[in-house]
């Protein structure tokens, strides 16, 4: 398990803190992203395996983001997971038009999210 | 001069008379010629010179009256006027199939058979004696031609009635003239033809034996006139003015409604444009007849001094007395023409009235004579005004005989002018008065005859002694005096007729169809072009029915020429007539009218038609419902626009709900997204406590539950936060104003962050203006927009070095207070959206920082219900400076 990364996306400290206790203690490595452009530096840098990525934020927007990975051949098989509070469904199709491998819904379950993760990293 | 020679000149001229209406009658090409002349039109009118101007106007000179010129200055006077009078009666004539006076009349009010058969009566009444003046005329000029220096010849008289035979003889000639082809609804160019060659006659001989009197037997005007003594002439004898205007006004209502001065003028018209000529032609053949009157006059007054001859003859005696038995002869021609002419005209006239409006309908209104009479129908017509023509003429003879012999020539012309005046008021008020009604002129019309009939005819007929009567009126001369009594009788006839026709008229109520005829009348310009096309007509009719009646009194050729013709012009299919185009029965009515009259026709077609006395009430009633679909159209067109309006504003209004409700569903979507941000960490971090096992680290552990409840915290700020501004907007939360010493309001602020700024190691520092006044606010709510800035400074602030600074300065209008600090700073592009609640509906991806909540959204409303302005700019060289506005109280402005 090690040396798995886990790109994780909010402007939410809090959110922020749950997340990388649960990736750490899951044995993979987590990156922290506080915002859009960092993500995609990030992205870029570490190729990640996996993103755990929110859409509301202050500069870039998640889908934004998402489009950029999928488009950027370096990254082609990292997955993404948008964890987003929109949770209509119009926003879950479009997160999901954008290449999204998966929509989980804030508030979220710890084990639900990790299952999600666990299942596309096997994939 | 012998009998012989007499009986040769009558007859010659009336064959000749004949020859000329013959050849224009079988001749198409002279026809046309004819009747669209105007110059023989102009002409024709002159059959108002009758035998009483030939020989009665030098009678009334030869006493230097010259009173009777008005009889001329009327009509000469009113003759510019035909353009706009004549027009509109021959307008009206035409549109409405109008062959007769009485017609004319009747069809304005209420198409009534009474009113026709009360005009028609009225007339006769009035043109009979008129008629007898015209026999008594000739029958006088043949008798003195007769016994001017010839004892013997009075045997002839007493043998011979030479009154009867020449009626009779008339009578014949009219037969002949008027009835033998008058199925044709084209003018009676034969009449008309023969019209004008006798007022050629009547002018011409008046002339040659004027210039004969005045230049052979005399040398000249001035000698005639030197002969007599000055300032002998006087056409105002009585020095009456009023007298002398109302012979004027006499003769100008004579002219325009003798009955065969409305056949000539109006009926046989073709086109309007002969009126044109008229208006000078006609005055000019007035002045000429009248050119050598005064010189003959005079010249029989020398000639006859103290020989007792009346000057009405001296026409015939000058040339006798000269033994010139040629010119007596042609001045015989030329009385004959004109008294002829009337005779003709007037009995022509005349008798197609009594035929139509009394014999016609009495026939008509029995069905098993019409039908019994079925292949002879055309004739009757015919016959009927064969009938009436004896009648009229056979009525006159008896009045010659019997009645007339008392008269000069002059009075009973005025007598019938008297009468003809009586139909001035209906007719000129039907035309050019919309209210007139049927009871206004039937009242009208039979007040003015009857004292027509009491002050003028009954004298007249038992020669019983009226002067105290006329007295009593107001008739200066207590000599009997013509014009006096004549002028008088027509003001108080004339002025009760009115009088009472007009408050009929007023106080009584119209029929429908009355009222639309009477649109038709006055408005005539207006709807002529169109009368046909815009009667609508309901209940049913069948072609067939309609076509046979036609053919029975228009004959098959006629009929199918005049329906195959209008079919075309009106672009109907006849072919294809199922229910009847009401255009075809609206124009049948006109043909038949041509023929059997007004009264007549519209009986025989409602005979054919399903609905019959309905009917035409129908007509008038569908004509008014469409008018009323009209105006039910506009109004419906102003409530479409209305309601068109309404809704566009109703549009507007919804969108502008859609877009509310949009906004609302927006915010309720935002703020349970936003607390979305808390619960979930709350409830992440609180899954991990519960699922993990011992291996959690102590300070892990205690760092979860802090952010747990710090973000309890935040929640709750969170939903009173909603609340409140929930409540800002609702109109909930209202200000309470009071008045309030800034100034202190910042200290207080300052002071109770104390502890916030002294923990943070922040620097603040005031510059507050110390004249700054009292201002009306909320305490509590300003207070709490200082402490939302000053926590937000406190919180950006550069950390470890943060300075924060407020100024408070002031303008003519405002109290400007300015927080700033040295922290980051705002985005420009985020200065706006961080005073809105949560993010911005329309791009919803963008939002403010996370955990920023509302409370600078309630700040700005705080503000705004303050009247004042909140902003945010970037300081320099960094940080970010919060300015916002509080108005002075208006007494310190």
């Amino acid at each position: 398990m090690e040396g798995i990364k886990i790109l994780i996306v909010d402007d939410e400290p809090n959110i922020v803190l749950s997340l990388d206790y649960l990736v750490r203690k899951k044995g993979f490595t987590p990156f922290i992203a506080r915002n859009g452009s960092e993500a995609l530096a990030i992205a870029e840098k570490e190729k990640p395996n996996l993103v755990v990525l929110d859409i509301m934020m202050p500069d870039i927007d998640g889908y934004e983001v998402c489009k950029q990975i999928k488009a950027n051949l370096s990254l082609e098989h990292t997955k993404i997971i948008f964890l987003s509070a929109k949770s209509r469904q119009e926003d879950i199709d479009k997160g999901l038009a954008m290449g999204a491998d998966q929509y989980v819904t804030k508030p979220f379950s710890t084990k639900q999210i990790m299952q999600e993760i666990i299942n596309l990293l096997n994939q | 001069m012998t009998i012989g020679l007499i009986a040769i000149v009558l007859i010659a001229y009336l064959a000749m008379l004949f020859f000329v209406a013959y050849r224009i009658d079988n001749s198409t090409r002279l026809r046309l010629r004819l009747i669209n002349s105007p110059t023989i039109y102009a002409l024709s009118l002159a059959v108002y010179c009758t035998a009483w101007t030939f020989f009665g106007s030098v009678g009334a000179a030869s006493k230097y009256d010259l009173e009777f010129l008005t009889i001329y200055i009327g009509p000469i006077i009113i003759a510019p006027f035909l353009w706009v009078i004549y027009r509109k009666f021959i307008r009206i004539a035409k549109a409405q199939g109008i062959s007769s006076m009485a017609d004319f009349i009747a069809n304005r009010y209420d198409k009534s058979i009474t009113v026709n058969r009360l005009v028609t009566v009225l007339l006769f009444v009035g043109i009979v004696p008129y008629i007898a003046l015209q026999i008594t005329g000739i029958e006088r000029a043949i008798e003195t031609l007769l016994t001017w220096n010839n004892a013997q010849s009075t045997t002839y008289i007493n043998h011979f009635d030479i009154a009867l035979i020449v009626t009779i003889g008339l009578g014949a000639f009219i037969v002949m003239f008027t009835t033998h082809r008058f199925q044709n609804k084209e003018q009676n160019t034969g009449l008309i033809g023969a019209v004008a060659v006798e007022s050629i006659v009547k002018l011409l001989v008046f002339l040659i034996f004027g210039i004969y009197v005045t230049y052979f037997i005399f040398n000249g005007q001035s000698d005639l006139y030197s002969s007599i003594p000055e300032n002998a002439l006087t056409i105002n004898k009585n020095n009456d003015y009023g007298q002398w205007f109302g012979m004027i006004l006499l003769s100008m209502m004579a002219f325009l409604f003798l009955p065969r001065q409305f056949e000539m003028g109006i009926v046989e018209i073709s086109q309007e444009r002969q009126l044109k000529r008229a208006i000078w032609v006609f005055p000019l053949y007035l002045v000429l007849i009248n050119l050598f009157v005064i010189p003959i006059a005079i010249a029989g007054n020398q000639l006859f001094e103290g020989k007792g001859i009346d000057g009405d003859t001296y026409m015939l005696a000058i040339p006798l007395l000269f033994n010139n038995t040629w010119m007596a002869a042609l001045v015989l021609l030329g009385g004959f023409s004109a008294a002829s002419g009337m005779i003709i005209v007037s009995t022509h006239a005349l008798s197609k009235m009594v035929s139509n409006s009394i014999l016609m309908p009495v026939f008509i209104n029995r069905a098993f004579i019409l039908n019994r009479f079925k292949e002879r129908n055309h004739k009757i017509p015919v016959f009927f005004r064969r009938i009436s023509i004896f009648v009229v003429l056979i009525s006159a003879y008896f009045y010659y005989r019997f009645v007339v012999a008392d008269f000069s020539l002059i009075s009973i012309g005025l007598i019938s002018f008297v009468a003809v005046a009586q139909f001035a008021p209906a007719i000129i008020g039907g035309v050019y008065w919309k209210l007139g009604n049927k009871k206004g002129a039937i009242a009208g019309i039979s007040v003015g005859f009857a004292i027509w009939l009491i002050l003028l005819i009954i004298p007249s007929l038992f020669s019983s002694d009226f002067q105290q009567i006329y007295q009593y009126l107001g008739v200066k001369n207590s000599q009997y005096d013509e014009g006096a009594l004549i002028t008088t009788v027509l003001f108080w006839s004339l002025t009760l007729n009115a009088l009472t026709y007009i408050l009929i008229s007023i106080f009584t109520r119209q029929s429908i169809l009355e009222r639309n005829q009477a649109m038709i009348y006055v408005d005539i310009f207006k709807y002529s072009e169109q009368i046909d096309s815009t009667v609508v007509w309901k209940g049913k009719a069948f072609f067939p029915d309609v076509r046979s009646l036609l053919v029975r009194f228009l004959g098959e050729n006629r009929t199918q020429a005049e329906l195959s013709s209008f079919a075309k012009r009106q672009e109907i299919d006849l072919e294809n007539q199922q229910e009847l185009d009401p255009r075809i029965i609206n124009f049948s009515e006109r043909l038949l009218s041509g023929i059997v009259g007004a009264s007549s026709a519209k009986i025989l077609v409602s005979s054919v038609v399903k609905e019959e006395k309905l009917s035409m009430q129908d007509v008038v009633n569908i004509l008014e419902e469409s008018q009323k679909l009209i105006t039910l159209n506009k109004q419906l067109q102003q409530k479409t626009d209305e309601l068109k309006r309404v809704t566009d504003a109703l549009k507007i209004a919804n969108e502008k709900m859609k877009e509310t409700d949009l906004l609302k569903d927006e915010f309720l979507y935002t703020v349970t997204h936003e607390m979305r941000t808390p619960l979930t960490s709350i409830k992440a971090l609180s899954e991990l406590l519960e699922d993990e096992d011992d291996d959690m680290p102590e300070e892990v552990k205690k760092e979860f539950l802090q952010t747990i409840l710090k973000e309890t915290n935040r929640m709750t700020r969170l939903i009173s936060q909603v609340l409140d501004l929930e409540n800002f907007e609702s109109g909930k939360h209202q200000l309470v104003i009071e008045r309030v010493d800034i100034k202190q309001l910042i200290a207080d602020c300052l002071k109770s962050l104390d502890g916030v700024f002294q923990q943070e190691q922040i620097v603040v520092s005031t510059e507050i203006d110390e004249s700054i006044p009292d201002l009306e606010i909320d305490y509590d709510r300003i207070v709490q927009v200082f402490l939302n800035i000053l926590s937000n400074a406190a919180k950006y602030c550069e950390k470890g070095n943060g300075k924060v600074s407020v100024v408070a300065r002031q303008t003519t209008s405002d109290v400007i207070i300015e927080i700033s600090d040295n922290g980051p700073g705002v985005k420009e592009d985020m200065q706006e959206i961080i005073f809105e609640k949560f993010f911005q509906a329309k791009n919803q991806t963008m939002r403010k920082p996370k955990g920023s909540g509302l409370g600078l959204a309630i700040s700005k409303k705080i503000i705004q219900l303050h009247e004042g302005k909140i902003g945010v700019h970037s300081g320099t060289p960094k940080g970010s400076v919060f300015t916002f506005s509080l108005p002075k109280p208006k007494n310190f402005i």
